[in-house]
């Protein structure tokens, strides 16, 4: 698997739009850093950015990855290889090379504006930790998509969809129950309901650490008292690490059953 | 060396092979020919383990094909569309392939009696058709395996490529190599091959040598033979 992952990374880090994503985290930035004077401040914008943009660079490269390298991939599956390290050096090659866009590319400015003498660190470390998640998230979901669609079009679709679903729609939805329902107690199932998306659970999980809570009202509260504990910490990063496992699994499942 | 039992295999509603056996033996040339369709390709997959058949037993060299990939050592195996990540080297390829699989020196045997030198700083989607192909030769034979698999080998190659192939073919069948060989053109089929294994309908219709086709058939040579096999069968 290392071999194939070694092969798919250099291939990705020799296209163009891995620079081009790079230079876009590192322009932003600088940016940001510009705009807000401010290290805290930074990092809350930031975030906005990245709850939204990773998943979607996630699932577009994916997909892409996966319909672009189909030759390669036959090409491997004729040689004596199992086919899950073939799958999954692939998918670990674009979600590596596209963490460490992510993470070089906002780590540079942010270092030398003088990172580790600020507070925000923490805050900072945390943000690269869940936009690395979601970027694994993503592209794992992507490479499920397109395991299962031969069609690129209707891949690319579905993947558009799922990435629309859960960074818009899903929230809508979500506002539109506990609207209807007000009535209820509600913070179980608001907890519950964030978990199950990993756009909001990373949201929340920073919003929260950011320590700006109290703009969130009564459930900013209650999310307060769970996602602020340790436990609460620890509970939304197993739920993140589950959100990769369950794809990755799915993708060696599918690919041992696939025709080519 | 290759055995098959009561292979089928299903793409949606579409029957490709149906209850197919097949036994080769050990060292010799065998085509398999059959109309388009007939489930040539899809055998070949099987084989290989791309395609996973809906019902049957395969071994090759002894080994079931279900239990793991490592029999794949022991295959060449040359894919009928010579379809390579583009923005790789012809170079690069060759050395990845290696570095995958096991290292080997016949490499540069095979470019220089493909004359492919000039090409290997070039990228692969830059490459033409007939060079594709010549790449894909070389990857294909430069590990030494016993068993040879070679998916429509002349597509796109110019005569004096073709002679070269058939020389190098006829090579490593004195080396006592099993290489089994689809191709539609008739005249490269009965020149090279010793035995004929003749799909229709996902079945095997015939096996045997190219004159037990032509008293079958009573046809006084080999193309009508296959041709009235076609007819007949209104395939």
């Amino acid at each position: 698997m290392l071999k194939i992952l070694k092969y798919s990374f250099y291939d990705l880090m020799r296209s163009r739009w891995s620079y081009v994503y790079f230079a876009f985290y590192l322009l932003l930035g600088i940016v940001l850093l510009f705009l807000n004077n401010d290290l805290s401040k930074a990092v809350i914008t930031l975030m906005n950015v990245i709850i939204v943009l990773v998943p979607l660079i996630g699932t577009i490269f994916g997909v892409m990855y996966y319909y672009n390298s189909k030759e390669f991939t036959e090409l491997l599956l004729a040689q004596p290889l199992k086919r899950s390290s073939i799958f999954l050096g692939q998918y670990f090659g674009v979600a590596i090379s596209l963490s460490m866009s992510l993470i070089l590319g906002l780590g540079i400015p942010f270092i030398f504006y003088g990172l580790f003498e600020s507070s925000a660190i923490w805050d900072f470390s945390l943000l690269l930790i869940t936009g690395t998640f979601l970027t694994f998230i993503f592209t794992a979901l992507a490479f499920n998509i397109a395991l299962s669609n031969e069609n690129k079009i209707k891949g690319f679709g579905y993947a558009i969809l799922l990435w629309l679903f859960l960074a818009i729609i899903y929230d809508g939805i979500f506002l539109m129950t506990l609207i209807l329902f007000e009535d209820y107690p509600l913070d179980k199932l608001s907890l519950i309901g964030t978990m199950l998306n990993p756009i909001d659970l990373s949201r929340t999980l920073i919003l929260l650490k950011l320590d700006i809570s109290a703009l969130l009202g009564y459930t900013g509260a209650v999310f307060k008292q769970f996602f602020g504990t340790n436990f609460g910490f620890v509970v939304s990063i197993g739920m993140l690490a589950i959100w990769v496992i369950m794809p990755v699994l799915r993708i060696v499942f599918k690919s041992k059953r696939k025709d080519f | 060396m290759v055995s098959i039992q009561n292979l089928h295999k299903k793409f949606g509603k579409n029957q490709v092979l149906s209850g197919l056996d097949l036994e080769i033996s050990e060292g010799g040339i065998f085509a398999v020919l059959g109309p388009n369709g007939s489930g040539k390709t899809t055998l070949i997959k099987c084989l290989l383990g791309m395609v996973i058949p809906n019902k049957g037993q395969i071994s090759v060299l002894g080994e079931n094909v279900k239990n793991g990939s490592d029999y794949r050592h022991k295959i060449d195996y040359l894919p009928q569309i010579a379809n390579f990540p583009s923005n790789l080297k012809v170079k690069e390829l060759i050395k990845m392939i290696k570095d995958l699989r096991e290292n080997t020196t016949l490499d540069q045997d095979l470019i220089n009696l493909f004359k492919l030198e000039p090409f290997l700083d070039k990228k692969l989607g830059n490459l033409s058709g007939g060079t594709k192909q010549k790449v894909n030769l070389v990857l294909t034979f430069m590990f030494d395996s016993p068993l040879v698999i070679l998916d429509e080998p002349t597509s796109g190659l110019d005569p004096i490529s073709l002679l070269r192939l058939k020389k190098l073919i006829q090579a490593q069948k004195m080396s006592g190599k099993t290489i089994l060989i689809t191709s539609h053109i008739m005249s490269f089929v009965e020149e090279i091959s010793d035995e004929i294994v003749f799909l229709l309908e996902g079945k095997i219709y015939f096996k045997g040598s190219i004159d037990e086709l032509k008293n079958k058939t009573k046809q006084p040579d080999f193309e009508h033979a296959i041709a009235s096999i076609l007819t007949d069968n209104h395939a």
